[in-house]
């Protein structure tokens, strides 16, 4: 999805400032970088996969065009927008747990996996209405979404560094596709908002806060583990 | 918010009722449900079901006219997609040729190869043909369907399809529509199958779509047997033009007449095409529906303690699928048709359902208590969850309305379905789901019912294991004192490696992944190479939409024969090579292609009028009039897709077909004849003519017959590698497997299977109380107090303390001393002065006792270990005393010889002591004498045996020698359990207190005279040390309630009570540092070791673990229903065993349960563990070894032949691998086998 893309063009600028809080993280809740790497790669794979499934939406819809000389048409898409996205998620993922053990308060909120393919699916679905349902209007549609989204957050996370994050994620992510827009990387079939779709802040936030939610379970689990190899020794 | 309080109490008694109505009546709750769901589902009957088949509609040709995009009025059974113009006409010639009459000479190439090669005039005709009328001229070229490019992913097809031109596709495509490529081709076959796609496919072929009937009608192969060519020559057509068809019909029958033809035509029909779901939908399909069972699986793991996880597992599906079905019939019911595709919106509805209250109803109800009734259980469970659900649904309830007020259609439709299915879902919960799960509790309550009867009543209980459920009943025992080896052993031997490949793979299921794997690819690469498939699809999306243009081949000007465009010399490399034969041969019909349309082909008409009309091998048949049913039906929308058509949602019209009958003679055939088709093929070999067409099937048949015969062979070596020779006769031989018949690893070693007897150790004359052991030695005691020292290598008694034991006296059946001494033996603080005088000379004056023996215990309530406090026990001090004064009162020199070996700063009650028998506070009102305390508690360390009687006194004894060293009488209350690390003692005793003692050993100067000569030096305490036992300190209120356990390790000592709550206390200085809270009953079970885990259970049947550095829980399990009896831990499992007779195995760092092994009745209490994969349990009568990574049962050792009803109570591994476990009245030391040693 290209929505997702830029997520990660995002990401990728913003991943510089957080680097030494991330060397913190390695310190603090795990001893070694390898169950980093290995988180960061099942999140960054999630991601990939999520962004070829939901671009397939978005091409039915006939969202997005990339002009055919920009890209090699491996997929529908350009080549370098899974990547993108598996690396923003990736981030996000490992963001979200960070800062919940920087600001001191773990998210005990429904930390089921259960709950987490729940956010998943609902997450597939708001792009599934974004895609396939026709609304009367733009203005309707991007309500509904945000609508939807506030929702997501509100039935799975329901923490405030949760949604601050995802509101400062999607701004930025959505500056950022605006950038691209403009400078002529892709574009869309029908922008109604200069250029871009109105309805992609809300699915930036429904994607980050999916993401992070993966990514707090995933650390969940492996604090879990650690703790208890810790007992162990 | 008293209304909330009061709503809530309303609904918490509603659910309450509910509950007890669904346990109670469970069968006409559930007949009523699925009743209900079936009456809710019955309009689903009428709806469409779902396919993408086309629907046919037929029309006459006569009076067909266009129709128009309105619907216009009522038109009878026109259907509603018969509105406006189709995308296309479709036109087929069908072409019926063959050579007649067949000559001896001709090959088989020529069964085809004339024939196919008159398509081209065929071809010429067509195209040129004009029908000129009043109103103007038309031809073939104004009416066709331009097409354009072909989709940019079939570059590959540009030489063989048309391209910016007439979509008129026929076999000449193969060859660009030239017949000077067709006579040069000298392998016909070979051009026609380098187009087909390699493996499977779902879409019509090329080959299908050129020669417009089906690959074995044909007839183009070298083993036809009719010798009949059929193709057809299709034409689509853009606009109709009745008066231009039937020209160019009369046109084709005037110069191919079919003679015995009668097909119909004036028909038309009418093809309408659904929407079809590509691959590109499919995928976030399947993604979505993917995550749904992922969620499904997540969740319904969840459900734990209930009989059949799977059953309420299913239940739960079925739960929320069939309130789904229920919202669509029931909103089908009240006029609403559903328009979004169901399949796609099903998994959402799903998850937005969702199985979460069904999960919290399982977790209330299993939480309630075990004791009570199913019923109230049930109602209980309900109730307690109810306003979490009421509220719950409330929330989604509202949620969902909000959806609805988007004014959206699709999505309130969505939540319209949603609302719907979340009010059935909850009917079906409340009705089905509770009353499903209230079964299952029943089961459950039923299972433990049988299991626990039989003991209830006294009877025996049954053999062990046919109550094992884990693994095969084991064999008969052969005799007593055998082992019995069961094939998973050879799991903890040294496995063969070919088993241990076969194991590796067995776990880890790799056959299965990789098939699984591999199957996922295929399909991709299937998908993906498919010609209609995904790339195409995906690459016409993107071509499609660029604003650019498209700049590939697409140069040429629209061709006006439409097919032949050139890509290049290397576009067909067989037919460039063959250019250079082709010359040689001349091309017989140039006149043919220079034909007007008015010029027509007479040469053709000749040879049919020469053809003899004789041999009619054409026949037209009914078959013929709609040839193209015969064809898949994607073949139309496969042919579009290629120029990025869809049919989807539209529909085209075949228009009825145009036969043509070809007769060539064997002349021309001839002609026709490429030099190389003579040498290439193979002779005819007429008389076997029908067979080759069996061959293929003879073949496959061999191929599979030997396959399965492979497939046999293979499984039964991996049978003979795998099984043991005598499975067949199982038990009998087990005993008897010598080492030859066991399975050898490579070094030629062979386990060996001995059989292992128990030592019984006897000689204590009742049950065995408490059991002890550093690892050389091995100190018992029974409940008549007597301490026996066993020497844990051979077994041999070494001492017994007191000396002379009691017997049992035969004719009362009370307890007669044997001999007087015993008592004071026992209960004298210092023994060593009157070890140096013969023991019955000291003691011979002594009164007679035995009167004052008072067997009425009835009066008295049994010492039990917990609930009596002892000053109620027996304590016959005062009796003791006043008997013996009045006898004869101590000598004072005695007693002033006395010497304190405690320092001056000894304790008072020893002072007292010495003085005479003046014991704590004693309730007088028992007219016994004092005999002795019971032994509670017992530890040995080095050779100091450290016992803790029920009055509160602490002694400790040389185990060689079987003298008391030291005494201490600081504390009154029972010593209820004893820690014995280092130099240090701790006693927790009745009344929640904690004693710590330091035992001081010090040489000693002047008492040498004291001690008895004969006595070998011990290895750890000189017996000529004297030592001394002092309370350092006391904790009065370590606990609010007795101390039932009291582990130390690491130096920390560990206490539960039960009082709930479990305190960490350094053993150094003895300070508290932890308490810890967690359990909400007694504390049952302690695990503590070097590696400073600390494990606890309680009566609660909970398992937590602490971590004894921070005092923080790490995890919290629910594992037994009752009680948990004994806890053990290795580096990474926990094994805890409960009342409820299971032994459970959780992983320790997960906290996750592995596996739990079902015991038999009342034996799953004592626990071991030999190595990290070794487990012992006790059993009635037997120790059993279980495979710990397998939850295998390895052996089982009996102890003795009458084994029943006596159950392994304790059970204590020693350091060298063996066992020993108290058996009644005896001791079992079982020498685990050296291959089990091995594993360490």
């Amino acid at each position: 999805m290209a929505d997702s893309t830029v997520v990660s063009d995002q990401q990728r600028s913003g991943s510089g400032q957080t680097d030494p809080s991330r060397g913190t993280y390695i310190a603090v809740i795990t001893n070694r970088s390898t169950t980093l790497v290995i988180r960061g790669f099942m999140l960054f794979s999630i991601g990939v996969f999520l962004a070829l499934v939901l671009n397939l939406l978005q091409v039915q819809r006939n969202v997005t065009l990339f002009p055919p000389d920009v890209i090699s048409s491996i997929f529908s898409s350009a080549w370098w927008v899974p990547p993108c996205c598996g690396t923003a998620s990736a981030i996000i993922g490992l963001l979200y747990p960070c800062i919940d053990c920087r600001l001191g308060e773990p998210h005990k909120f429904k930390r089921e996996w259960s709950s987490v393919m729940r956010c998943v699916a609902v997450f597939v679905g708001i792009n599934h209405a974004s895609a396939k349902v026709d609304f009367a209007n733009n203005v309707q549609l991007s309500l509904t979404l945000a609508a939807l989204s506030i929702g997501l957050w509100w039935t799975f996370d329901r923490s405030r560094s949760g949604f601050g994050l995802g509101v400062v994620i999607a701004l930025l992510a959505t500056l950022s596709t605006q950038l691209l827009v403009y400078n002529g990387v892709f574009q869309y079939t029908s922008p109604d908002f200069l250029y871009i779709r109105s309805w992609l802040p809300c699915i930036f936030f429904a994607g980050v806060i999916t993401m992070g939610n993966i990514g707090r379970q995933l650390a969940l689990y492996e604090c879990k583990l650690m703790s208890e190899k810790a007992h162990q020794d | 918010m008293t209304v909330r309080e009061r709503l809530r109490e309303k609904i918490s008694a509603a659910f309450y009722r509910h509950g007890l109505l669904c346990a109670s009546y469970p069968v006409p709750i559930i007949l009523f449900t699925s009743a209900s769901i079936l009456a809710c589902c019955y309009p689903l009957l009428r709806l469409p079901l779902p396919g993408t088949g086309p629907v046919e509609f037929t029309t006459r040709v006569r009076d067909y006219t266009v129709p128009s995009h309105e619907p216009q009025g009522d038109l009878g059974e026109r259907p509603d997609w018969y509105r406006g113009p189709p995308v296309a006409y479709i036109q087929q010639v069908l072409v019926k040729a063959a050579v007649s009459p067949w000559d001896s000479t001709l090959v088989p190439v020529d069964v085809f190869r004339s024939p196919l090669g008159r398509v081209f005039s065929l071809l010429e005709e067509i195209r040129n043909h004009v029908h000129n009328d009043g109103s103007g001229v038309r031809s073939l070229e104004a009416l066709c369907l331009q097409v354009t490019d072909l989709l940019p992913g079939l570059r590959r097809m540009q030489t063989v399809l048309p391209e910016h031109g007439c979509l008129l596709v026929s076999p000449g495509n193969y060859w660009q529509n030239q017949r000077e490529l067709f006579d040069s081709d000298p392998d016909l076959l070979k051009t026609v199958h380098q187009h087909e796609p390699k493996g499977l496919h779902t879409s019509a072929t090329l080959r299908d779509l050129l020669f417009g009937v089906p690959v074995k009608h044909t007839g183009v192969s070298l083993y036809s047997r009719k010798r009949v060519v059929t193709y057809t020559i299709t034409m689509v057509l853009g606009s109709y033009d009745a008066r231009f068809l039937s020209s160019l019909r009369a046109r084709l029958r005037q110069l191919h007449p079919s003679v015995n033809c009668s097909l119909r035509e004036d028909h038309m029909v009418h093809v309408h095409f659904k929407e079809e779901i590509g691959m590109a939908e499919l995928i976030p399909l399947v993604t979505t529906y993917i995550i749904l069972f992922a969620y499904i699986y997540f969740s319904t793991r969840k459900i734990d303690m209930v009989k059949s996880k799977w059953g309420l597992a299913l239940a739960a599906v079925v739960t929320v699928l069939s309130s789904l079905l229920m919202s669509v019939g029931l909103c089908t019911l009240f006029g609403l048709t559903p328009t979004l595709n169901g399949g796609e919106i099903f998994p959402y509805l799903v998850v937005v359902i969702g199985l979460e209250n069904v999960l919290v109803l399982t977790k209330s109800v299993v939480s309630t208590p075990v004791d009570l009734e199913v019923k109230l259980r049930i109602a209980q469970g309900l109730s307690n969850e109810s306003w979490s659900i009421m509220k719950n649904m409330a929330t989604e309830l509202c949620i969902i309305l909000i959806g609805y007020f988007t004014l959206v259609p699709a999505i309130q439709e969505f939540c319209l379905f949603a609302v719907v299915g979340l009010v059935s879902d909850f009917f079906l919960q409340m009705f089905f789901f509770t009353t499903v799960l209230s079964i299952d509790i029943r089961r459950m309550e039923l299972a433990d019912l049988n299991r626990r009867l039989p003991a209830e009543a006294g009877m025996p209980p049954p053999k062990p294991g046919p109550l094992r459920p884990r693994e095969a009943p084991p064999p008969p025992r052969p005799s007593p004192y055998t082992i019995t080896l069961q094939t998973p052993a050879f799991r903890n031997l040294r496995l063969p490696k070919r088993l241990r490949v076969v194991y590796f793979l067995a776990r880890t299921r790799l056959a299965q992944r990789f098939i699984m794997v591999g199957t996922v690819i295929w399909i991709g690469i299937l998908a993906y190479t498919d010609p209609a498939g995904l790339r195409t699809y995906l690459a016409a999306q993107v071509s499609e939409q660029s604003p650019l243009g498209e700049g590939g081949a697409g140069g040429l000007p629209p061709h006006l024969g439409g097919a032949s465009v050139f890509p290049g010399a290397g576009g067909d490399p067989a037919s460039t090579l063959s250019v250079l034969p082709a010359p040689a041969e001349p091309t017989p019909l140039p006149e043919n292609q220079s034909q007007g349309h008015h010029g027509a082909p007479r040469e053709g008409v000749p040879h049919q009028a020469q053809a003899p009309p004789l041999v009619p091998q054409i026949s037209w048949g009914a078959e013929d009039e709609e040839g193209w049913r015969r064809l898949s039906f994607r073949h139309w929308p496969s042919l579009f897709s290629y120029y990025n058509i869809t049919l989807a949602k539209r529909y085209i019209s075949i228009l009825p077909v145009i036969p043509v009958t070809l007769h060539l003679s064997p002349r021309e055939a001839i002609e026709t004849r490429h030099p190389q088709d003579t040498r290439h093929p193979p002779p005819p070999s007429l008389k076997t003519n029908d067979l080759p067409a069996d061959l293929t099937l003879y073949k496959v048949a061999a191929l599979g017959l030997a396959a399965g015969v492979l497939l046999v062979l293979l499984l039964f070596c991996l049978y003979r590698v795998l099984c043991p020779r005598n499975y067949g006769q199982n038990g009998v031989a087990h005993g008897r497997r010598r080492r030859g018949d066991l399975p050898c690893d490579d070094y030629g070693y062979s386990p060996p299977i001995s059989e292992i007897s128990p030592l019984l150790l006897r000689g204590h004359s009742m049950d065995i109380e408490c059991l002890a052991s550093d690892g050389m030695l091995l100190a018992s005691c029974c409940l008549a107090g007597q301490i026996r020292v066993w020497d844990a290598q051979t077994g041999d008694c070494l001492t017994v303390i007191p000396k002379h034991g009691l017997r049992r006296s035969s004719s009362s059946g009370c307890w007669e001393q044997r001999d007087g001494g015993g008592v004071f033996d026992e209960d004298e603080g210092y023994p060593l002065r009157r070890r140096t005088t013969p023991r019955p000379a000291l003691f011979e004056d002594q009164p007679d006792l035995t009167p004052l023996i008072d067997t009425n215990f009835d009066s008295q309530p049994p010492s039990h270990l917990l609930l009596t406090p002892p000053r109620d026990g027996f304590d016959f001090g005062g009796l003791v005393e006043r008997a013996y004064l009045e006898h004869e009162p101590p000598s004072p020199g005695l007693t002033a010889s006395y010497p304190s070996p405690s320092p001056p700063s000894g304790p008072p009650p020893q002072r007292r002591r010495s003085l005479g028998y003046i014991q704590p506070p004693v309730p007088q009102g028992q007219g016994t004498p004092d005999w002795e305390s019971a032994v509670w508690a017992m530890e040995l360390r080095g050779n100091l045996i450290a016992a803790g009687r029920s009055s509160g006194k602490l002694e400790l004894w040389d185990a060689v020698e079987g003298s008391l060293r030291c005494s201490n009488e600081d504390g009154v209350s029972g010593i209820t359990a004893l820690a014995f690390l280092n130099n240090r003692i701790v006693a927790a005793r009745l009344d929640g207190s904690l004693d710590f003692f330091t035992v001081d050993i010090n040489k000693p100067l002047g008492l040498l005279q004291y001690r008895g000569d004969n006595i070998p030096p011990s290895p750890c305490y000189s017996s000529e040390d004297v030592i001394s036992c002092q309370l350092t300190r006391s904790v009065q209120c370590a606990h609010q309630k007795p101390i039932t356990v009291l582990r130390a390790a690491a130096g920390r000592v560990v206490t539960g009570s039960q009082d709930h709550t479990v305190r960490v206390y350094r053993l150094e200085d003895s300070c508290c540092l932890f308490t810890l809270q967690g359990h909400s009953g007694g504390i049952t079970a302690i695990y503590i070791d070097q590696t400073m885990v600390l494990a606890s259970g309680g009566q609660d049947g909970a398992i937590c673990l602490w971590d004894v550095l921070t005092g923080s829980r790490v995890s919290h399990v629910y594992g037994h229903r009752g009680d948990v009896t004994s806890l053990v831990c290795t580096t990474s499992c926990v094994i805890s065993s409960g009342l409820d007779d299971l032994i459970s195995i959780w992983d320790r760092s997960t906290g996750i349960k592995l596996y739990s092994i079902q015991q038999e009745v009342g034996c799953g209490a004592s626990l071991g563990v030999i190595s990290e994969s070794l487990l012992v349990t006790g059993g009635q009568g037997c120790v059993s070894f279980w495979d710990l990574n397998f939850g295998d049962l390895l052996q089982t050792v009996y102890l003795g032949q009458s084994s029943d009803g006596q159950g392994v109570r304790q059970l204590v591994v020693l350091n060298n691998a063996a066992i020993v476990c108290d058996f009644g009245s005896e001791l079992s030391l079982v020498y685990v086998p050296s291959v089990l040693e091995k594993l360490d």
